[in-house]
């Protein structure tokens, strides 16, 4: 909560060149969360897809035969600390404490890294099974969605080396975390994009 | 930063640079009103190409059964015009104004983020390019501008003609949502201080509300593009009925974006009317605050009514009926805006200038366009006219005598401003009576030719259906609009030479960007200029135009020219190019072109 609080009153980037803005709000940011709700239509657009379809295989793997929900469960948690450790990290970066804020931004990485091999490990899974893009209604959707997702989630990781690197470099700091808070806004986006996504598309199946 | 400061603080008369310096100016530059005039050159010579394209159709349709295109010809050419009109014509024409004028309009220096500006252009020439290379290969996109599921499948489509359609649309609509993610955060944080949100010119408030539109419909049609081209390379089922997908939901998804979509091409028409009426009445805008609303009303009402293009698809009673109100409602808010431009003439000094005389047809055209609109609306009256010549009329009525109408007009309104030239009035009312005249004598009879039966996208028709007449005065009437279009050009080529010259604000306009240089300077106003009013150059002039020429701002910064911008955007749509190769690894030369470009325009110095 700190974090956010002490944001909004000295915004990152310390340019003295740049004229204030009407609302006093940083640019960037503002810019990104107009991009953010645009993805928001992007991902509603293809949840609904999949829930359109959802039930019309008319051969299998169905969705009951091969979801695996202890196994998602555990991702699905990899992935929310990975926001807890987004947290953390920004909070480090603005108090200066460079060696916690890598190491924090490191673990963001790690956990997305580890959300996207239970992704791997669960496709090749699904593949084995028999399920491909085109056996059936679900395996088009689930695979096209989902995939999406971890598209979204490979650029979080890149974006975060990005910064890793400049932060290790010492490029970074209090003031421009606004990097950071940027990259971890997309973050917590992709984050709760799978929040709905693990609901409508595993646990749904199951009640 | 030197260099900026230098050039700030030229000579008067520089020494002219080399063509091949000016040429990659143009190639790197970030300045809005540069990007703007590439934006609408763009789309002027999109707007012949398609126009040439509405020749060949109309040609085709003179007399029953004529042999001068055949089938498969005459279905990619009916398609590359509307496609070509909606996405490089009408978008690119509305967003060329947007780039030029809004930031002048508000007070600013230029959008939020001058390379995603640049960015958002390139891609868009490339996508446009690309679409149109498939004529060379004789296999351009032939499935409808609105690509109706299953046509575009692999099954019924074995060429590159939908390849082609949906990588090509996926490039622009990319280009399109950067760009209204730039416009929407210029507005919100670069407004001038004292330009409050409703001191905004109408026109701005339009540009702010289209870019909303732009940002929730554009995303709906990169999925449902992506859907199509998974079908098609990776053998997925979205709409394959044999494996159970629904060629309904390509409909949806595609109305859910292409009825915004009617509104991102209408409501700039409406921006630049707001505009052209009250400096040629010499009256304010009438009922300035109901006329943002109503704007705000059929932006967002309008992504509640796409099913009304898909009654002839049994949707069932209750969502044809919840449709048919729905868009009859759409109709109240435009009606308020019709009057509100009535009301705004009503007891002015009316002065009769060519871009006057295209906002007053305009509104009559527009209106005959509307009102087929809510008798389609209807959904029982629907089944009558669906996909018959009437829907063929009724939209150009809106979309030609809507927005083109209005483009021409702001063509004659803002030349000046862009050049420092007034157009010709002697040969702009010409060309407008031409225009006028042959765009009724084409469409007013499709209505007759609807009415009476005769289906749309279909190659010929019988001499039997007794519509050979009809068809005919149409045809002449193309042969009218091609004349008032070469005229528009000539006029346009002959006063950017020729033309009178004018000074700051030649038509007592009352907005901003008529208190700058014409054309403005690279950095617009000498200082910002601070606003108490919503018409600052009516009630006061002094005090803007003494920031705005007065003593230059200290330390001014003005972004530098960069190449990434169109070095990304070169990889971007190569990506695309690639794909059509079939080969899996190729894409990925363009994704590592893309991530070089992005990585190295992220440690620009700007």
């Amino acid at each position: 909560m700190a974090t956010a609080v002490a944001h909004d009153h000295g915004h990152g980037d310390g340019h003295a060149v740049h004229p204030p803005t009407s609302t006093g709000l940083n640019t960037w940011k503002v810019g990104f969360w107009v991009f953010m709700g645009s993805e928001t239509l992007f991902f509603g657009t293809l949840i609904g897809t999949y829930m359109v379809y959802r039930g019309t295989s008319v051969v299998g793997p169905y969705p009951q035969d091969i979801l695996d929900i202890p196994l998602t469960t555990l991702s699905t948690f990899v992935l929310l600390m990975s926001s807890l450790a987004v947290v953390l990290a920004l909070e480090f970066l603005q108090q200066g404490r460079r060696n916690l804020a890598l190491f924090w931004t490191m673990m963001i990485i790690v956990l997305g890294c580890g959300f996207l091999g239970f992704q791997a490990y669960e496709f090749t899974h699904f593949y084995k099974e028999g399920l491909t893009l085109s056996t059936n209604m679900f395996g088009s959707t689930f695979f096209v969605l989902t995939g999406f997702h971890g598209a979204h989630v490979t650029v979080g990781v890149i974006w975060l080396l990005v910064l890793w690197f400049d932060m290790f470099r010492g490029h970074m700091g209090p003031q421009n975390a606004l990097r950071l808070e940027i990259a971890g806004l997309y973050w917590h986006f992709v984050d709760i994009v799978w929040i709905v996504i693990f609901t409508l598309v595993y646990l749904m199946e199951f009640i | 930063m030197a260099t900026t400061e230098a050039y700030i603080h030229a000579p008067a008369e520089p020494v002219r640079p080399s063509t091949r310096a000016i040429i990659w100016d143009w190639m790197t530059t970030v300045d809005h009103k540069k990007i703007g005039i590439l934006y609408g050159v763009t789309a002027l010579f999109f707007f012949i190409v398609g126009g040439i394209e509405a020749t060949l159709i109309r040609i085709q349709l003179a007399k029953p059964e004529m042999q001068f295109l055949s089938a498969d010809l005459y279905n990619q050419i009916f398609t590359m015009h509307g496609t070509t009109m909606v996405f490089l014509v009408g978008m690119p024409m509305a967003v060329a104004m947007f780039n030029y004028f809004v930031p002048l309009q508000i007070g600013a220096r230029d959008v939020a983020f001058p390379r995603l500006n640049a960015l958002s252009y390139w891609i868009f020439l490339f996508g446009a390019i690309f679409m149109n290379v498939s004529f060379l290969f004789g296999q351009a996109p032939n499935g409808g501008w609105f690509g109706y599921a299953p046509l575009t499948s692999s099954q019924y489509t074995p060429g590159l003609n939908v390849d082609f359609w949906v990588l090509g649309l996926q490039a622009l609509g990319a280009a399109s949502i950067m760009g209204g993610v730039n416009f929407i955060t210029t507005i919100i944080q670069l407004r001038a201080p004292g330009m409050r949100l409703m001191r905004m010119p109408l026109f701005t408030w339009m540009a702010f509300i289209t870019s909303f539109l732009i940002i929730t419909a554009l995303p709906v049609l990169a999925v449902a593009l992506f859907l199509v081209t998974f079908d098609r390379f990776w053998g997925t089922n979205f709409f394959i009925t044999q494996a159970g997908g629904d060629p309904v939901l390509w409909q949806h998804l595609f109305w859910m974006f292409g009825h915004p979509e009617v509104y991102i091409l209408i409501l700039p028409a409406f921006g630049i009317v707001s505009e052209i009426i009250p400096t040629f009445s010499r009256k304010p805008l009438f009922g300035y605050a109901v006329m943002v609303y109503s704007g705000a009303l059929i932006g967002l009402i309008g992504w509640g009514v796409w099913a009304h293009h898909m009654f002839a698809t049994g949707m069932g009673p209750v969502a044809d009926a919840f449709f048919t109100v729905s868009t009859l409602i759409i109709a109240i808010p435009t009606g308020v805006k019709i009057f509100n431009w009535i009301a705004t003439m009503w007891g002015g000094k009316l002065w009769l200038h060519t871009a006057m005389k295209y906002a007053i047809a305009m509104l009559l055209t527009f209106t005959i366009g509307g009102v087929s609109g809510v008798m389609h609306a209807t959904s029982p009256h629907n089944l009558q006219q669906t996909d018959t010549y009437f829907v063929v009329a009724h939209f150009h009525y809106v979309l030609i005598g809507g927005l083109v109408f209005a483009i021409f007009g702001s063509f004659y309104f803002w030349f000046p401003k862009m050049t420092g030239r007034l157009m010709s009035e002697k040969l702009g009312s010409w060309q407008f009576w031409i225009f006028f005249i042959g765009f009724n004598l084409t469409f007013m009879p499709m209505h007759w030719i609807g009415l009476l039966g005769m289906p749309r996208r279909i190659f010929t028709y019988y001499d039997e259906l007794q519509l050979a007449d009809l068809n005919m005065l149409a045809t002449v009437g193309v042969a009218v609009q091609a004349v008032g279009i070469l005229l528009l050009v000539y006029n346009l080529i002959h006063s950017y030479f020729r033309g009178e010259r004018c000074g700051r604000n030649p038509f007592g306009a009352a907005t901003l960007e008529w208190a700058t240089e014409s054309p403005p300077a690279v950095h617009n106003f000498n200082r910002i200029p601070e606003v108490h009013s919503r018409e600052p150059l009516w009630v006061e002039a002094e005090r803007v135009e003494a920031y705005a020429f007065g003593p230059m701002e200290e330390n001014m910064h003005m972004p530098p020219n960069s190449y990434w911008p169109i070095v990304t955007a070169m990889g971007a749509v190569l990506t695309f190019v690639l794909f059509m190769t079939n080969i899996w690894w190729m894409p990925l030369i363009g994704v590592v072109w893309t991530a070089i470009g992005v990585i190295n325009w992220a440690y620009e110095p700007t």
